[in-house]
C-alpha cells in the first residue's frame, strides 16, 4: 500500500478512460452512473484548448481535479500551486491514533500524484485576485489564469484555544489527532497511558464547520474500546463536549450516536466548546451558554476551530454574508461548485463554502462535477452534473466495527449498499473497508481513477 | 465508495496490492491452468482420492484466507456484527478455500501425488 508508486502516464490513463467510458455506456442507464449525480461522460476525445488552469492546493482535491483535467484536457496549461512536498492520507489518523498503523502510513510525496503534463509549482498562493484573474505566490511570482481551481484545503486554528500549544501534544495527557502523524502518534501514546491508569478523559469539536466531522466521535469510541480491553473502564469516566444541543449535524445519525453513548457510559456535556485549557493544571476550559466551565482531565483530545486558510480569507472569494462568510470559506454553488461572482472560479474540498462536505468522499463527488462544468466551459458546451451534498464518514464504534453513514444536503440518508450494509448498524465489514479498502480508494482517487 | 464500476475496483486493488495484484491473478490463472491441464490429461475425469486431499487444502486455505483477513483488519470473529459480516466471512472461507483446492488438485495431479485408481465420473 505504498504512496510511493509512479504516475500512470497519460497515454494508458486516457485510454484507460475510454474503455471506462464504454462500459458505462454498455451499463446505460443503469445502476451506476445516475447514483450521486455523477457527471455525463460521455464525450470521447479529449478538449483541445490552451486555456491557462491555476489549481491552488494539492492535497486530496487539488490533485483529483489535475489528474481529471489533464485526461480530459489536451494542450491545456494546468498549473498545481503547493509548498508543501509531502502528501497526507488524513483520514488514515484516526488510525494512527488508535495505536494500530504506524505514522508513516499517512504519508506520502505529492510528486508521486501529479500528472504528466501538469506543471507543479513548490509555492503556495499568498494573494487571490479573482477581479484580474490572476493569482500571487508567496514567492512573488505572478500567475494569471483563464480558470481557477481553488483546493487549499483549510487551516487549523490552534491559537484560537488559549493555552493551546501542539509542540505538547503526547505529554500531560494532551492530545490531537488532527495536527499531523507524528502528533497522531503522540496523542496514542497518552492515550494508551491514560488506559493504562484511568481517570477523566474529555472530547469534542469545535463550532466552526470542520473536517470528518465523526473523527472526534470514533476517537471517543476507539478510547472506550481501549480503556475495554485493557480491563480499565470502570476506572474511568469519558465526556464528549458537544458544541451544540447535538452529537452530529445530521439528526438520524445524531439520535443513534446518542444511543451508543448512552450504551457505552460516555456522558455528553451539550453547547460546550473548548476555548482555553491549562496544560500544567490539566484543566480545560468550556464556553457554555451560561458562562465558562472548567474541567479537570486526565486526557484530553484536542480538535481545533477551522477556517480558510489566510489568503482565501483576505481575498474576494469568500461569502460575503451568511453562516460561512465568517470563517472565509469560498463562495460556491452548492451543486456545482462555481463562484457565482468570479464564474471562471471553483472551489473543490475543504475550503469550498458550501453545507456538509469536507471530507475524502465528498471530494470524490464534488471533482469530477466542477470538472465536468470547467470542461464544458473549454468546449463552449453545457454540463447538468450536479452535486448532491454526498459525505460519508465510516464512523468507528470500536476497534472491529464501524456504522457506514453516508448522506447529502438534505440530512438524507443515501446508502451505497441499500439492503445489504446498513447505514446504523454496527458492521465488521464496514471496518474491514475503512482498515483496507479506504486509502486504495482515496490513492485511486489522486490519480482519478475512482 | 458508491460506484460499482469493475473499472474502479480494478484501480482499487491495484492501490492496494501493488505489483503483489499481477501476482496474484497470475498464480490464479497458473492454478486454473494447471488444473484444467490434469482435467485433460486425465480424460475429463476428477479423481476422487486427489479431490479429496485437494479438499482438505482448500479447507486450511479457506481458514487461512479468514485469519489472513483477520490480521490484516485488527479485527476477530466477536467483531461480527450484522448477517452481512456473516456472509462476507463466508465469502472468504469459500473464495480462499475453493482457490487453494483448485491450486491443489493442480499441483497433486502434476506431481503424481495421491494418485490411485478411484475415479469419479466429473467435469
Ligand atoms: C483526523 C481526520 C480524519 C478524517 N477522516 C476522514 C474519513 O474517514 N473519511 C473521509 O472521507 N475524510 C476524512 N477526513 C477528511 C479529509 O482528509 C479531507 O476532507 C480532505 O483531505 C480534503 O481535501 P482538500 O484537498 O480539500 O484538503 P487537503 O487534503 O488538506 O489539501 C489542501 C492542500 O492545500 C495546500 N494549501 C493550503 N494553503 C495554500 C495556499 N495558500 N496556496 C497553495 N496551496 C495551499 C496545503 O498545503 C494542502 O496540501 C479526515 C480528516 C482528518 C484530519
Amino acid at each position: 500500500m505504498s504512496l510511493r508508486r509512479p504516475v500512470s502516464p497519460d497515454g494508458s490513463a486516457a485510454a484507460f478512460l475510454d474503455r471506462r467510458r464504454l462500459l458505462r455506456a454498455a451499463l446505460a442507464a443503469g445502476t451506476v452512473a445516475a447514483a450521486g449525480g455523477a457527471p455525463s461522460r460521455s464525450r470521447a476525445a479529449a478538449v483541445r484548448t490552451r486555456a491557462r488552469i491555476v489549481i491552488a492546493g494539492a492535497g486530496a482535491a487539488g490533485l483529483a481535479t489535475a489528474a481529471r483535467l489533464a485526461a480530459r484536457l489536451d494542450g491545456a496549461e494546468i498549473t498545481l500551486l503547493d509548498r508543501r512536498r509531502e502528501h497526507l492520507y488524513q483520514p488514515g489518523l484516526t488510525l494512527v491514533a488508535a495505536g494500530l498503523k504506524p505514522p508513516g502510513y499517512v504519508l506520502g510525496e505529492t510528486a508521486a500524484f501529479v500528472p504528466r503534463g501538469v506543471r507543479w509549482i513548490e509555492e503556495r498562493v499568498a494573494e487571490f485576485d479573482p477581479v484580474a484573474r490572476r493569482v500571487v505566490t508567496d514567492a512573488g511570482r505572478s500567475l494569471p489564469y483563464d480558470h481557477l481551481v481553488v483546493a487549499t484545503g483549510l487551516q487549523l486554528d490552534y491559537a484560537a484555544i488559549a493555552g493551546m500549544d501542539t509542540a505538547r501534544i503526547g505529554r500531560d495527557g494532551l492530545g490531537s489527532v488532527y495536527a499531523g502523524p507524528e502528533e497522531a502518534a503522540a496523542t496514542w501514546r497518552a492515550l494508551s497511558a491514560f488506559a493504562d491508569r484511568g481517570g477523566t478523559a474529555l472530547f469534542g469539536r469545535p463550532s466552526t464547520e470542520m473536517k470528518c466531522a465523526g473523527a472526534p466521535l470514533k476517537h471517543t469510541f476507539i478510547t472506550d474500546d481501549i480503556l475495554r480491553r485493557r480491563g480499565n473502564r470502570g476506572r474511568a469516566e469519558l465526556i464528549y463536549n458537544a458544541h451544540s444541543g447535538a452529537l452530529f449535524g445530521v439528526p438520524i445519525v445524531s439520535e443513534r450516536v446518542r444511543m451508543l453513548f448512552e450504551e457505552r457510559g460516555v456522558r455528553v456535556n451539550y453547547r460546550h466548546e473548548l476555548e482555553a485549557i491549562d496544560l500544567g493544571r490539566r484543566i480545560a476550559t468550556f464556553r457554555t451558554p451560561s458562562g465558562p466551565v472548567e474541567i479537570g482531565y486526565d486526557f484530553i483530545t484536542v480538535v481545533p476551530p477551522m477556517r480558510a486558510p489566510e489568503a482565501v480569507r483576505n481575498s474576494p472569494l469568500p461569502w460575503q454574508d451568511g453562516p460561512l462568510a465568517a470563517d472565509g470559506w469560498v463562495e460556491a454553488d452548492r451543486a456545482t461548485l462555481r463562484h457565482p461572482r468570479f464564474p471562471e472560479v471553483f472551489a473543490v474540498g475543504d475550503v469550498a463554502g458550501v453545507p456538509k462536505g469536507k471530507t475524502a468522499a465528498s471530494v470524490k463527488w464534488q471533482v469530477p462535477v466542477a470538472v465536468d462544468h470547467l470542461v464544458a466551459d473549454i468546449a463552449g458546451t453545457r454540463s447538468e452534473a450536479a452535486y448532491n451534498g454526498y459525505t460519508s464518514c465510516p464512523l468507528i464504534t470500536r476497534i472491529g466495527r464501524a456504522m457506514l453513514v453516508e448522506f447529502d444536503y438534505h440530512d438524507n440518508l443515501v446508502p451505497s449498499f441499500p439492503g445489504v450494509v446498513a447505514p446504523l448498524e454496527e458492521l465488521w465489514i464496514t471496518w474491514v473497508m475503512k482498515a483496507i479498502a479506504l486509502k486504495p480508494t482515496y490513492l485511486a482517487m489522486l490519480r482519478g481513477r475512482a | 465508495m458508491k460506484e460499482l464500476d469493475p473499472w474502479v475496483f480494478l484501480a482499487v486493488l491495484q492501490e492496494m496490492l501493488g505489483p503483489l495484484l499481477w501476482g496474484l491473478l497470475a498464480l490464479a490463472g497458473l492454478a486454473a491452468i494447471g488444473f484444467l491441464a490434469v482435467l485433460v490429461r486425465d480424460r475429463g475425469r476428477l479423481r476422487a482420492r486427489r479431490l479429496v486431499w485437494a479438499e482438505a487444502a482448500g479447507l486450511l486455505g479457506g481458514i487461512a484466507a479468514v485469519l489472513l483477513t483477520h490480521a490484516v483488519t485488527d479485527s476477530g470473529f466477536a467483531d461480527i456484527g450484522g448477517p452481512i459480516d456473516w456472509v462476507v466471512l463466508a465469502a472468504i472461507f469459500l473464495a480462499g478455500g475453493f482457490g487453494t483446492t483448485i491450486a491443489a488438485y493442480a499441483v497433486f495431479g502434476l506431481t503424481g501425488r495421491n494418485d490411485r485408481r478411484h475415479r469419479i465420473a466429473g467435469a
